[in-house]
Parts: structure tokens; sequence; C-alpha cells
């Protein structure tokens, strides 16, 4: 067995649990919508633009994010729903530049479909503003190298994952995800770090991206 | 009773740990929660629960109830109704008569702890005692569309607390307090759910005299109005002009509910005889209920309003096919066609059940998805680590907290 890199820094596993806080805004019509999405908390956009990732990990295929989902299901606009979905969030690296694209991506639909001004949800169907509170906090699991660390990101929550993947470079700014950081500069394996920096996770279920992130590696140390 | 480590085989062994690890940030704090009843209902049943795992824990919590006469839980009625979107007549007596109790039990309750977890409106006028300490006002029913008056009167004493805490984001309001969506939860392990040996149902179904000859449609409900019980009576008589099935109504009243029993006698009336329905009113017993669920074909919640309707999460739990009515929490715990389906009406209903009846392949994938669904969002671990997380943030006012 080849020996492993020990790392210049160790890896400190954090777990990010969240509480969901609700604004008391509702929109029920496209207008509304652009209006709010334009003064809402940024902890709001990350929250509807994340939320089904860590409730419905079970389900596949999953509406990408709330706005496309209540467009299409409660509005009844389909193209619209499909513009929103396909919004490649990964391309982001801030909620800024995530909010601008979206609220985009309404005013240029109504633009083309000023009738959709006049769609509106029914009573109980509005689109609720929630955002959320991010608790990030220190695991006890550390690693030194690439054999410890994949050993303890087979057992550690999928909590622990979101955070370093998702949570690390949106809403955090950072410039990628912590592993691909780690692995790159405390360890110094540059393409393993591109190889998992490269991986769209919003197309996996949280387990399937353990698992794919698990392969990698363990491929590397074999 | 359950230990925390208990929950390790369904949850996982990290999301134990994750506990533990949140708790030691609160060790110590002294937390009351205060509600109207002991036994009986959700909130009560949530809190027998929950107050031992919390102080396993680390944390001191205590739990006190509120006293009240007769007339006073007349009133909370009143508010439960109104509250609900139902007409109130509700005068100054009535408003009289709430706050007369509610100053007694001021005077009397000791609201000394760190954090004051005050349960529905009936103990709301307690944040009056507040001091240098935070307050929660947690509310349990589905508030989307209240009476004014009523809500107008009670708005006044939750603008003084700390936060409040809906269970759907519907019930929310334009509120000058900081306001958390939690679900509530269901216990895998307690009586109520946990799993039961096939000679365990039957026995009860025996001990009720309900032959298992045909599929069991059921519905778990105190007799209340708001649940419909006349309305599942219709759906059922829909259902059994094409499916021979029999109907199981069963439930039992809460000590703060003098409606209880005008309700049942009206259910008795309209199932008029009929051998195949089998209305039980049940003192608590957890267990029967469990087995009567999973004794049922298909479970049904038809309220026409509800704070959040748990037991559709207990039938999920059990993998039972579920239709119930889109109000309240239901939306939350049901993704139509993936984990149950929703209804508006009896006729919906009617067709639903008759969907599951005739495809058992269909129901049997819906159910194993409910059962899925509710491990991951409402199981009693996600509901404490929410309560974990709450208490904190009474301490964080920002977004993003590096504990």
């Amino acid at each position: 067995m080849a020996e492993l890199a020990r790392a210049a820094e160790p890896f400190r596993f954090y777990t990010r649990l969240h509480l969901t806080e609700l604004t008391g805004l509702r929109a029920a019509g496209l207008v509304q919508l652009v209006r709010l999405l334009k003064s809402v908390p940024g902890g709001s956009i990350y929250y509807h633009t994340h939320r089904f990732l860590q409730q419905h990990q079970y389900l596949s295929p999953e509406p990408p994010n709330d706005f496309a989902y209540w467009v299409r299901e409660i509005l009844g606009e389909e193209e619209l729903g499909e513009r929103l979905a396909s919004i490649d969030i990964i391309q982001f690296s801030t909620i800024r530049s995530l909010r601008e694209s979206i609220i985009e991506t309404v005013e240029e639909y109504l633009e083309q479909r000023p009738e959709a001004k006049m769609r509106f949800a029914q009573e109980g169907g509005e689109l609720h503003f929630k955002k959320a509170v991010s608790f990030i906090l220190p695991t006890q699991h550390i690693s030194y190298d690439l054999r410890e660390f994949v050993e303890i990101l087979k057992r550690i929550t999928i909590d622990s994952i979101y955070f370093h993947i998702f949570e690390a470079r949106l809403r955090l700014e950072k410039k990628t995800n912590d592993f691909s950081n780690w692995i790159e500069n405390s360890i110094g394996n540059e393409a393993l770090a591109f190889s998992i920096a490269r991986l769209d996770p919003y197309v996996f279920t949280m387990e399937d991206l353990r698992r794919t992130i698990t392969d990698l590696i363990e491929r590397e140390i074999r | 009773m359950a230990k925390i480590d208990d929950y390790t085989p369904i949850v996982g062994e990290s999301v134990v740990e994750d506990l533990k690890l949140i708790a030691l940030h609160l060790r110590g704090k002294q937390i009351l929660n205060v509600n109207s009843t002991a036994v009986g209902g959700g909130v009560a049943e949530i809190l027998n629960r929950m107050v031992p795992l919390l102080r396993e824990l680390g944390l001191d919590v205590r739990w006190d109830v509120i006293r009240g006469g007769e007339e006073f839980f007349d009133v909370t009625k009143k508010f439960h109704n109104a509250l609900h979107g139902g007409r109130a007549d509700i005068g100054e007596k009535d408003l009289e008569i709430f706050m007369e109790t509610s100053r007694k039990n001021v005077e009397e309750m000791d609201t000394s702890s760190d954090i004051v977890f005050i349960h529905d409106p009936q103990p709301i006028v307690l944040v009056q005692k507040r001091m240098n300490n935070k307050w929660i006002w947690r509310c349990h029913i589905d508030l989307s569309d209240p009476e004014q008056k009523v809500w107008r009167f009670l708005k006044e004493f939750v603008v003084q607390y700390d936060a409040a805490v809906f269970s759907a984001p519907a019930f929310s309001r334009k509120l000058p307090v900081r306001q958390f969506l939690i679900s509530p939860s269901i216990d895998p392990l307690s009586d109520k759910n946990r799993e039961l040996p096939q000679e365990v149902i039957d026995g009860v179904l025996n001990k009720y005299g309900i032959p298992k000859d045909k599929p069991i449609i059921t519905q778990i409900s105190r007799f209340d109005r708001l649940k419909d019980p006349l309305g599942v009576i219709t759906t059922y008589r829909l259902v059994k002009k094409n499916i021979a099935c029999r109907l199981l109504l069963a439930g039992g009243t809460a000590t703060d509910d003098p409606e209880g029993q005008k309700v049942f006698e009206e259910v008795m009336e309209s199932a008029n005889g009929d051998p195949d329905i089998h209305i039980l009113s049940m003192s608590q017993n957890d267990l029967e209920i469990n087995a009567l669920q999973r004794a049922s074909t298909v479970i049904i919640q038809k309220s026409l309003k509800e704070g959040f309707g748990l037991t559709v999460s207990e039938a999920l739990w059990k993998s039972k096919p579920v239709v119930a009515s889109n109000v309240g929490g239901i939306p939350l715990q049901i993704k139509h066609k993936h984990s149950g389906l929703l209804c508006y009406s009896a006729e919906g209903a009617a067709f639903a059940v008759k969907q599951f009846l005739s495809s058992p392949d269909y129901a049997r994938k819906i159910g194993e998805n409910g059962r899925e669904h509710v491990r991951n969002n409402f199981l009693i671990t996600r509901h404490l680590r929410d309560y974990l997380l709450l208490f904190l943030s009474l301490y964080h006012r920002e977004n993003i907290v590096y504990l």
C-alpha cells in the first residue's frame, strides 16, 4: 500500500444545522414575486434554492427550487417553471448573483408574456418566503490524510457534507468546496481536488454525492 | 421511557451525535414548558416524550400546566374554534373569564426559568410576568384564517414574546417578533408507533369486535367537528357503493374539550346502526391506537382545519397509504401522489380511497415513500434538534451562527 501524504493542516469536519425562520411575506402572483425577490434577505433566496436537497433526499427527481415548483405547479406557468428550474446554481459564487439571475428570468418572461401577470395562486397556495438560520458546529472528526478523511466521510451526517459542499461555497462565498480546498492546499493533490470541484452537486441526492466523492478518493488511495 | 441512544438504530449514529453536540451549548439552561392539559391532545403527547429526552441531553427542563375551571376552558375552546376561522360568539364576559383565570395563573406560577416556552393560547397571558428572561410562544393550531377579533386580542400578548413558533408557513402572520417554522413530530419508540407483533394487533381487533373480512378504512381522531367525522362517514358510504369495506372511527376526548361528547353523539346518529361502521370512544390507550392503525388498509384524515395532523405521520410511519385533506400541516407530510393522496371533499377522498383499495402495489409504494419522508422530517430527533436550535437562536440574532 502506497504511503499517503500527510496533510500540512488537518481537516476538521464541521456540521451545519438549520432552523427555518418565517418572514411573514408571501407572493400570490408573479409581479409580487419579483418585488419580494428584490427585497427579501439573502438567506431567503438561499433557503428556497436549497431546501429540497435536504428535505426530500429520498425522492428523485425533485423540482430544483421552490420558485420553479411554485410557478409551475401553483400558477400553471410551465415554461417559466422550466426556465427557473434550469438555472444552473453551480455557476454562481454569490447569493447576490443567483438572486439577480432569478429576477432577470422572471422579468424577461413577463415582458414576453404580460398576460402572465394576471395569474394568481388560489387562497392558501401563496408562496411563503422563509429563510434559513444556519448553526455551524465543529464535530470531533479530524483527518490527517486521505484514508482517515474517506473513512469519516462514509459515516458523517449529510448535514456535514452539505455544509462543506454547498454552504461553504455559495453562502460563505468561498471559491470552491472545502474538500477540494483541503485536498489541493494541504494534501497537495491538485487533480483529485479538481475532480471533486468539477462535480455538479445539485444533480445528486445527498447520499449519491457522498458515494461519488468517496469513490473518487478511494480510487486515488487504492 | 426511551433513552436518546435508543434512537440510533432508527435515525443513525450521527444524528444522535449532533443532538449531543448542540446540547453542550445549552447545558444547565432552565427551560419551563407551560400548556393547558397534562393528558389528551397532541401537545401533551409531544411534551411527555420531549421533556425526558431534553433532560437527558443536559437541559434543566420543567413542565407545568395552568389551572382553569370549566368556564375558562369553554372560552378557550371558543378561541380555538375562532382561530381556526369559525364563527366567534365571544363577548366581553368571555374575555373577562379568560383574563381572570389567567391572572390567577400569573400569580401562582413560577416563571423564573432562563427560557419560558408557552404552548398555545390558553396560557398566553403569562408573558405579562416576564422578567429579564426569554419567552417563546409556540402556536400548535392553524392560524391561516383567524377570526379577527380574537386574533387582535391575542396578538397583544404575542408581541410581548421574543419569538413565535408555527407548524406551517401559512400560519405565520405579520408580527414584530421573530417567527420560526417547526413541525411537530412522532416518537417511533412510543407505544403509539413502535412495531407490534401480529397477535397483539389481532387481539385488539378481537377486543373491539372488528372482523378482518373486509378492508378497513380508519380515521383516528378526537370527536371534534374540525376533524369532520361526519364527512368520513359520507366518504365511506361513497366507497362502499363499489367496494365492500369497514369504517373505523376511533379516538377520545381531551380534558380541555367540552364539545367532544356532543360530536360523538352526532356521529353515532349518522352511523345509524350500520354494522360495518365501528365507532370507538376510547380512553387514552396508545398501544391500541397503534394496533388499529396497523390493522387498517387505508387511513383517512379528513380534517377541515388542522394544527398539524400528527395522525398522518403516525400512519405514514406504519407505511400505510393515507388520504388526507389539504389543510394545515398535512401538505408538509404528504406530497400528493408521492407519499399519500390529498383531497378537498368527501367525493375526492372516496375516489382516492378507492384508488388505494383497487391498486395494492401503488398503495404499498406510496406507503413506503411516506415512511422515508417521516424518517427524514417528522421524527422526534428532528424535533429535538429544532428546539435546541430555537433555544440557541434566542441568544443569537445573526443568520449564520458559529458555535
